[in-house]
This record gives structure tokens, C-alpha cells and sequence, in this order.
């Protein structure tokens, strides 16, 4: 190769691999911060800021879903397999809220450690299943 | 290395390299390769939304991954298009290199935004809301931002060859974001689900609905290709414009 190309060269991998250290470090310095939200082991656990707007993630309990038959009030527990933790909203919850699938609900954690939630999302998994083989097919996690 | 097959890589590479030969070949591909990709493009779109099984638990909006996951995929290869041309273009000085380099930016920041604004399209009903700050989305997000950079430089300087050289610095600067891109869901919690296609696993997808959506990327694929080569011969004809060959094929009328 001509020299002027291979110091060019050169110089082109030295950037890349300058920016990838420098980004891979910046992304690793921020890796618990890049989270959306915690998952219930690490509120039992106490690391999640009690004073705080926070994310709690993880699979819907079975049968623990129970909605108020005066107003929306809907009272749950989330689950990583781990620890549970308590979440009562108030509001419309999205079409594929169910139990035994993922969601993540925002706010903050009372007195009571129940997280007292101003935003429910459904978490969808990766699986794609028609209905008719969807009783067979994968199933969702029986937390 | 004297090989045959070294000689003619070498020789194709080289031509490659030839903007008369590029535009005079590529106006024998176009007819055939627009041809193709529209047919595919009709076909994969109506496998995809009329005949593919809806989904159990989305229903008929889950349909937008016929869209949302090509866009998604070529947005992210095309980077590595672009990055490739830029380091060809920075080392060996090929003009053409950068003029694929200018061809590509606009391309690929309108597959990020289909893929963005799809998504968004589809979050809405499926998870609650348009718009989460999580991994996948703000790292998809940062990759348009770096298109839409790349573009804003190649044009910011009075030279246009210190323009195309910035810009591919800032290309393979950015080329770290397309593995955080593609990992961000293993490595963090994020709301976007994990990958449905993977290289090791078979597809946690069933079959009727897969093999629609592999034709759709096949046809991206394609689409790419066939939109790159149109914005490449315009920058082609932008430059050469003042060559004899270029003037040549307008006053026959052969410049299509």
C-alpha cells in the first residue's frame, strides 16, 4: 500500500477506535442510569430512591389485579420472579394489560411502600402468534 | 496476490471507482433492479397486511412490523454504507466514495424516521403511550440526529471535498451507536422487547408471519440499493456535469 494511504489508514482506525473506548466508556460509566425503570427486587432491596418519580418493571401476578367498583383505581403487584411490589393507579390502563405480562408503571413509593402510579405501560414481548396457535405456542410467564 | 479472481476483483474495483462507467452500467441495472423491487415491494405488502395471521395479543396493529422492522434494519446498515464509503473515501481519496457518502446520508435519515415514527405509531396502542426515553428509542433517535449531522456537514463548508471529509469523520466517529443500538435491550431494561429475529435462535415468531416479514427486509434491501444508486448518479451528474461524456448523453437523449 502507498504510505501516504497507510497513515491514513492509520490514522482512520486510531479515530475509531479512540470514539468506541471513549463511547464505550461514557455508556459504561451511565449503565444503571440508562435503566427505565427497576426491577421489584431492587425497591425490596432499597435501591431505588423512595423520594423520587421512579419505574417499576416486571410480569403482572396472577389474580392480583382488582379494580375499584366506585372509581378507575386499580391496585396490582408486579413481580420479577424475585419480590413483588404493590402499584395503585388511577387512570385507563392500556389494551394489553393482563396478567402474567410485563408492565411498567411510574410514580412514586408511599409510606406504605405501595408505588402510587401516574402512568401504566404495557411491555411487550418478543413473540408473534396468530390466535389459533397462540394456546399451544409460547406462554407467557406464570409468575 | 496474482490470481485471476484478484485480478478481476481488482479490475471491478477500479471501475467502480469510474463515474462514466458507473452511470453508463447503472442505467442498464435501473430498469431491471426497479423492475424487481416494486414487484417484491406489492407482494410483501399484501402477504404482510391482507394474508399473514393477525396477532393473538395485538391483533391487526402488530401489522406495522412489515414496516417498522426493514426501515429499521436498512437505517442501520446503511450507516455501515455510509461508514465504509467514508473510510474508502478518507484513505484512497476516491471521489466516488463520497459522493456514495452523500447519496447514502439523506437515505438513511429517512429509514430512521420511518422506523421512529412507525414505532411511535405503534407504541400507542400496544404499550400506552408514543414516546419513551428508554435505550432502543433515544439510541435510534441519536442515529438520526447523526444523519441528520452528517448531511448539515457535508454541506457547511465553502469546499465541498472539506465538507465530505468532515462528514466522514463524524461517520466513523458514529458508528459506535450501531452495536449500542442493536444490544441496548440485552444490555438495559428498556420498554422496547427484545429482538425477534435473532442470527443464533430460530425467530420467536411464528412461521406465516415470518416468512412475509423476511421478504419485506429481502425488499428493503433492494429498495436501498435502487434509491442509493438513483441519488448517486445525481451526484454524478452534479459533478461531471461539465464533462464531455455527460454532454455527450444529454444531446442524444440518453441521460435516463
Amino acid at each position: 500500500m502507498h504510505p501516504a494511504r497507510k497513515q491514513r489508514l492509520q490514522i482512520v482506525l486510531f479515530v475509531m477506535v479512540f470514539a468506541a473506548v471513549a463511547i464505550g466508556l461514557l455508556v459504561f460509566a451511565l449503565r444503571e442510569n440508562l435503566n427505565l425503570f427497576f426491577p421489584p427486587a431492587d425497591i425490596v432491596a432499597g435501591k431505588a430512591p423512595a423520594d423520587q418519580q421512579i419505574r417499576v418493571g416486571g410480569y403482572v401476578v396472577k389474580n392480583s389485579v382488582h379494580r375499584s367498583s366506585e372509581d378507575l383505581t386499580v391496585t396490582f403487584r408486579l413481580t420479577d420472579g424475585q419480590a413483588e411490589v404493590a402499584v395503585r393507579y388511577k387512570g385507563i390502563l392500556p389494551d394489553l394489560f393482563t396478567e402474567g405480562e410485563a408492565a411498567i408503571a411510574k410514580g412514586r413509593l408511599n409510606d406504605d411502600r405501595i408505588l402510587e402510579a401516574v402512568e401504566v405501560l404495557a411491555k411487550h414481548d418478543e413473540n408473534y402468534t396468530p390466535p389459533e396457535v397462540s394456546d399451544t405456542a409460547i406462554k407467557p410467564h406464570d409468575y | 496476490m496474482g490470481s485471476p479472481m484478484w485480478a478481476v476483483l481488482k479490475n471491478f474495483w477500479h471501475k467502480l471507482g469510474s463515474p462514466k462507467w458507473f452511470y453508463q452500467m447503472s442505467s442498464r441495472w435501473l430498469p431491471w433492479l426497479s423492475a424487481i423491487t416494486l414487484g417484491l415491494l406489492v407482494w410483501g405488502l399484501v402477504w404482510g397486511l391482507a394474508y399473514a395471521p393477525m396477532d393473538a395479543k395485538q391483533g391487526n396493529s402488530y401489522r406495522i412490523i412489515f414496516l417498522h422492522v426493514p426501515a429499521s434494519f436498512l437505517a442501520m446498515v446503511g450507516y455501515y454504507v455510509m461508514a465504509i464509503a467514508g473510510i474508502v473515501g478518507l484513505v484512497w481519496r476516491m471521489k466516488m466514495a463520497m459522493w456514495v457518502l452523500r447519496a447514502a446520508a439523506p437515505l438513511g435519515a429517512v429509514l430512521t424516521f420511518i422506523s421512529l415514527f412507525s414505532g411511535a405509531i405503534w407504541g400507542k396502542p400496544t404499550w400506552g403511550t408514543w414516546w419513551v426515553w428508554d435505550a432502543r428509542i433515544t439510541s435510534m433517535l441519536i442515529l438520526l440526529f447523526l444523519y441528520l449531522g452528517v448531511m448539515a456537514l457535508q454541506n457547511a463548508f465553502e469546499n465541498e471535498d472539506s465538507g465530505n471529509r468532515a462528514s466522514a469523520v463524524l461517520t466513523i466517529v458514529g458508528m459506535i451507536n450501531i452495536p449500542i443500538i442493536y444490544k441496548s435491550v440485552e444490555w438495559w431494561n428498556t420498554l422496547h422487547q427484545g429482538a425477534t429475529i435473532k442470527f443464533t435462535e430460530a425467530p420467536s415468531m411464528h412461521m406465516d408471519m415470518f416468512k412475509p416479514l423476511l421478504l419485506m427486509i429481502v425488499t428493503f434491501y433492494l429498495l436501498y440499493a435502487l434509491v442509493l444508486i438513483m441519488n448517486l448518479r445525481c451526484e454524478i451528474l452534479r459533478h461531471e456535469r461539465r464533462s464531455q461524456w455527460v454532454r455527450e448523453l444529454a444531446l442524444n437523449g440518453k441521460l435516463l
